[in-house]
């Protein structure tokens, strides 16, 4: 089957109403439960051989969540696929206004090598939950892994709802030709820009999860070795390639030694001191991003704080790399996803603010500090996709909050009833009746003044239902049953309250 | 006009005043910007119904109450809820979180982009402005050339009402268009054609800029059997002839005495072309007057499916008539098609109702009317597929200019419940990490 076949296939069963039966969805997502409940190992093997990342650590990071996440799902899917009445104004006082639910279609979901599993996964599970077909293009840098979603995928999902399309940058050009009705892209951000740009061929629209430089301002009210502990578990996670990675530190020249200390002592606690022997110290991807990473190591004009080992090619081994840099450092120029930090210094909590707001806005921003008023202004005066204070990475643990970037991180976002809504269409409805046709019977023309008052009447000015009303009315049942409740009580149960 | 460099420098200035000056930045400031333009609107009533009725034959009394009004409503209820909209959204947390604090900032997108249409030349382009300002943007205006005397008006009041630190106007043909939007932005709205709306989305691709396209389609009428067929039919005449019939939402219609002109030879020609080409029979109507740019509503019956009119968008009073068999029929013929930006339905039988909105997409849906799903800004107002992406009205007008930031506030103690996420990884550590993942949605 030709790819324009295959999207073709899809579109006819997705016409037919099939996917979109909760049912269908229901058993979709237990499916895909089953996959990484049952088969998860050949999906960690696939990682490992890719990654050299743990099995268990990958389960923890890629598969545990998914299986919650799809739990979450199955727990809403009904709620949140059922229409939503809107608030009423005078001119639809006797109508039915309604967002209905609606999936898109036919998703295209292309996924990055760093987290191969849950990259894929997590996307995929509000898109079936949403009611839409899929095509799956994982990365074929982790090509064990894209190897092992195939496999399974392709023994559990009908190609005709859910396929796997191998391959590299020719297939996914051809695959970006077709017409799907949303595209979900997560990766770098030059390749953002050539899937918004084939997309806009089509007018699909698409959510891109691209990167950035996410800064870590660490402030001298912080407890610095927490701090330091923190920020090195999330930069050498995964050996530096998360997009949520801390990418480079800000902080005055009084705290770098403490910093520093406080990194250096995580890093030989993590790993101990022979970092390349350590099991759970993950490896470069491969062999094109070992030498971008090697390269900038290379030319790099700032000075080594700690380096605990060789860069090594054939093994992809490349060690924790400590930088004190200035701001025209090489390793200042792009997101660097490798195990190397940067430590810029600055005068200031001023300073700092100015520096990330020059740069481009970031997937993640970090900021560890106990003061409410610098927390506040770190809000309000830099902008990125997410923040976390006084840790790294986690707000993407809370799937009440979407995950997403801005600006040259990205558009669009996903988690939990986010993802949901970004893969569904909210239709808007508004249902009237024959009844009352008198009410707006001055739109009609011929036109006089008569009808012209009657009208700025209706429209002129928003009447909506009284904001007090609004405030108690979702209490008003409660409040009635608790004062009946209180009589019952009061009237025949007093006897027993002595 | 303006030059390229013009464009570049203006977009630089009102960047500057969004990320230097912090112009916007509070409720206040906003509320400020969003009041002046109430009062551009109401205190230049006549000049902007005059500009409006020059350019499209516009009456006073439609241009009133589609226009001005409904921009003013907007201003209205924005000024109202804009303080609850700001503020950050708390969120439910879980045992995970048992020591945090999660919520949702509300971020502005910085200098935005907003290009308006010749058919409501107001509301189209001052509906999404009240959006953007309560957002806290920055706004570059580009109202519609085609309309030239608003375009005019517009480029005369806004600069008198309007900080220059906060709006600018920019009078542009499609080429300059093209210029300025070689620019950054942070977020491009347009309402429009398909055709524009691709070659807009293209450009903002370069810059990774989101945007928000309201485009049009074919928006069919379907009506049911047995349903009270005059009351039905005057619905639908209003809605085809208002604004002659040009309007993205306009299903496809009947006869009336007052209405308003073509709006420009171009367009004329167009529709006079496709009267000639057609297959189907006129039944009513069918004269034009090239000299007026005049088309007379016109009813034609008799339409298949493949005949010229049911090609693109007739954005004119021209109505085809299509028979179907049943339901299903209709449903089919529809769905060949790319998703409209609006459906309809007359039916007194709510299974036919349900089969419609279940079996058809489109950017909304009107049952036993038209077009008045778009007078209720509680429900989104966008399309889908061909019809566009994204939405705006009311609250989400804001949401289209806001960034909605995820934060997660957690405390430096409490270290010892994450020892199981540090390496070196053991068994112990792992069995405790599966154990809290498997609580992790348990509310406290």
């Amino acid at each position: 089957m030709s790819l324009h076949q295959l999207v073709e296939t899809q579109r006819q069963y997705y016409k037919t109403g099939e996917p979109t039966k909760l049912s269908h969805r229901r058993e979709q997502l237990l499916k895909l439960r089953k996959i990484l409940k049952e088969d998860h190992d050949t999906l960690t093997e696939g990682v490992y051989k890719d990654l050299r990342r743990d099995k268990r650590t990958t389960f923890g990071l890629e598969v545990g969540n998914a299986i919650v996440e799809i739990d979450y799902m199955l727990e809403n899917l009904e709620e949140w696929s059922k229409p939503v009445y809107a608030e009423k104004t005078l001119t639809t006082a006797l109508d039915t206004p309604m967002i209905y639910k609606e999936a898109k279609g036919v998703v295209l979901l292309i996924s990055p090598w760093n987290y191969p599993v849950s990259m894929v996964v997590l996307p995929l599970i509000p898109i079936i939950a949403a009611g839409n077909t899929v095509i799956i293009k994982p990365s074929e840098i982790s090509a064990h892994t894209s190897e092992a979603l195939d496999t399974l995928f392709s023994k559990n999902f009908d190609r005709k709802f859910l396929a796997v399309v191998q391959g590299g940058v020719q297939e996914t050009t051809e695959l970006l030709k077709e017409r799907f009705d949303h595209i979900i892209y997560t990766g770098a951000t030059t390749v953002g820009r050539i899937v918004m740009s084939a997309a806009a061929k089509h007018l699909t629209p698409v959510t891109l999860e691209l990167g950035g430089k996410c800064p870590v301002v660490i402030e001298s009210d912080a407890d610095i070795e927490t701090s330091a502990k923190r920020v090195a578990w999330g930069k050498w996670l995964n050996c530096g390639q998360t997009c949520l990675a801390p990418d480079y530190i800000i902080t005055t020249a009084a705290l770098k030694p403490r910093v520093v200390a406080g990194l250096r002592k995580a890093i030989i606690d993590f790993y101990g001191t022979e970092i390349k022997a350590s099991k759970d110290y993950s490896r470069i991807i491969g062999q094109r991003h070992f030498d971008r990473i090697k390269s900038l190591l290379d030319r790099t004009n700032a000075t080594v704080l700690f380096k605990n080992g060789e860069p090594d090619r054939d093994d992809l081994f490349i060690p924790p790399v400590i930088l004190d840099a200035k701001p025209e450092d090489v390793f200042m120029e792009d997101e660097i996803f490798g195990p190397i930090l940067p430590i810029i210094t600055v005068s200031g909590f001023d300073e700092a603010i100015e520096f990330i707001r020059d740069g481009e806005k970031p997937l993640a921003a970090y900021l560890f500090t106990r003061d409410q008023k610098k927390i506040q202004r770190f809000l309000n005066e830099t902008s990125s996709g997410g923040v976390t204070i006084n840790d790294v990475l986690m707000h993407i643990t809370v799937d009440t909050i979407p995950f997403g970037g801005v600006g040259n991180s990205g558009m669009g976002r996903y988690r939990g009833k986010f993802g949901f809504d970004t893969f569904t269409h909210e239709k808007a409805v508004l249902k009237r009746g024959f009844f009352g046709e008198s009410l707006l019977d001055a739109r009609y023309p011929p036109q006089s003044d008569a009808k012209f008052k009657q009208l700025k009447k209706i429209t002129g000015s928003r009447v909506g239902v009284p904001k007090i009303v609004k405030k108690l009315f979702p209490a008003l049942p409660y409040i009635i049953f608790g004062v009946i409740m209180g009589f019952i009580a009061q009237r025949y149960g007093g006897h027993y309250l002595h | 006009m303006t030059t390229t460099n013009e464009f570049s420098q203006l977009v630089d200035e009102l960047r500057a005043a969004f990320l230097e000056e912090g112009v916007l930045r509070t409720c206040d400031d906003r509320k400020k910007q969003l009041l002046s333009l109430r009062n551009m609107l109401t205190e230049n009533l006549d000049e902007i119904c005059d500009a409006l009725y020059k350019d499209l034959h516009k009456s006073k009394i439609e241009s009133t109450i589609y226009e001005i009004d409904y921009v003013v409503g907007e201003i209205d209820q924005t000024l109202s809820d804009l303080k609850s909209w700001m503020a950050p959204k708390k969120v439910s947390r879980y045992i995970l979180q048992a020591t945090d604090t999660a919520f949702i900032q509300k971020e502005p997108l910085g200098t935005v982009l907003i290009i308006g249409a010749w058919n409501f030349p107001i509301q189209l382009l001052l509906c999404p402005l009240v959006g953007a300002l309560a957002g806290g943007n920055t706004v570059v205006l580009k109202p519609s050339e085609v309309a030239k005397n608003t375009e005019q008006v517009v480029a005369k009041l806004v600069p008198k009402y309007l900080s220059p630190k906060v709006v600018r106007v920019v009078c542009a043909d499609a080429q300059e268009t093209g210029e300025l939007l070689k620019n950054q932005f942070d977020h491009i709205f347009y309402t429009g054609s398909s055709i524009v709306g691709k070659i807009i989305m293209r450009a903002a691709s370069e810059f990774l800029t989101p945007v928000t396209l309201e485009l049009g389609g074919k928006s069919p009428v379907i009506v049911d059997e047995g349903v009270d067929l005059p009351t039905v039919a005057r619905r639908i005449v209003w809605a085809k002839l208002l604004n002659a019939g040009q309007i993205c939402v306009t299903p496809d219609y009947v006869l009336n005495i007052d209405f308003c002109r073509i709006i420009t030879q171009r367009q004329f020609d167009r529709l006079s072309s496709l009267l000639k080409s057609t297959r189907g029979k006129i039944s009513f109507g069918g004269n034009t007057d090239s000299e007026q740019f005049y088309i007379q509503p016109t009813i034609i019956t008799d339409v298949d499916g493949e005949d010229s009119l049911m090609g693109e968008e007739i954005f004119g009073p021209i109505l085809p008539i299509i028979q179907a068999e049943s339901l299903e029929k209709a449903i089919d013929l529809i769905n060949k098609r790319p998703k409209p930006l609006s459906l309809y339905v007359f039916s007194d039988e709510q299974k036919h109702v349900d089969k419609v909105l279940k079996g058809t997409s489109s950017g909304s849906v009107c049952v036993n009317d038209v077009m008045m799903q778009m007078s209720l800004d509680t429900l989104p107002f966008g399309g889908v597929g061909n019809s566009g992406m994204g939405r705006y009205h009311g609250k989400y007008t804001f949401d289209t200019f806001t960034h909605e930031k995820a934060v997660l506030h957690r405390s430096s103690g409490f270290e010892k419940l994450l020892f199981m996420r540090y390496p070196p990884y053991t068994e112990s550590k792992l069995s405790w990490a599966r154990r809290f993942l498997a609580k992790w949605r348990s509310p406290i």
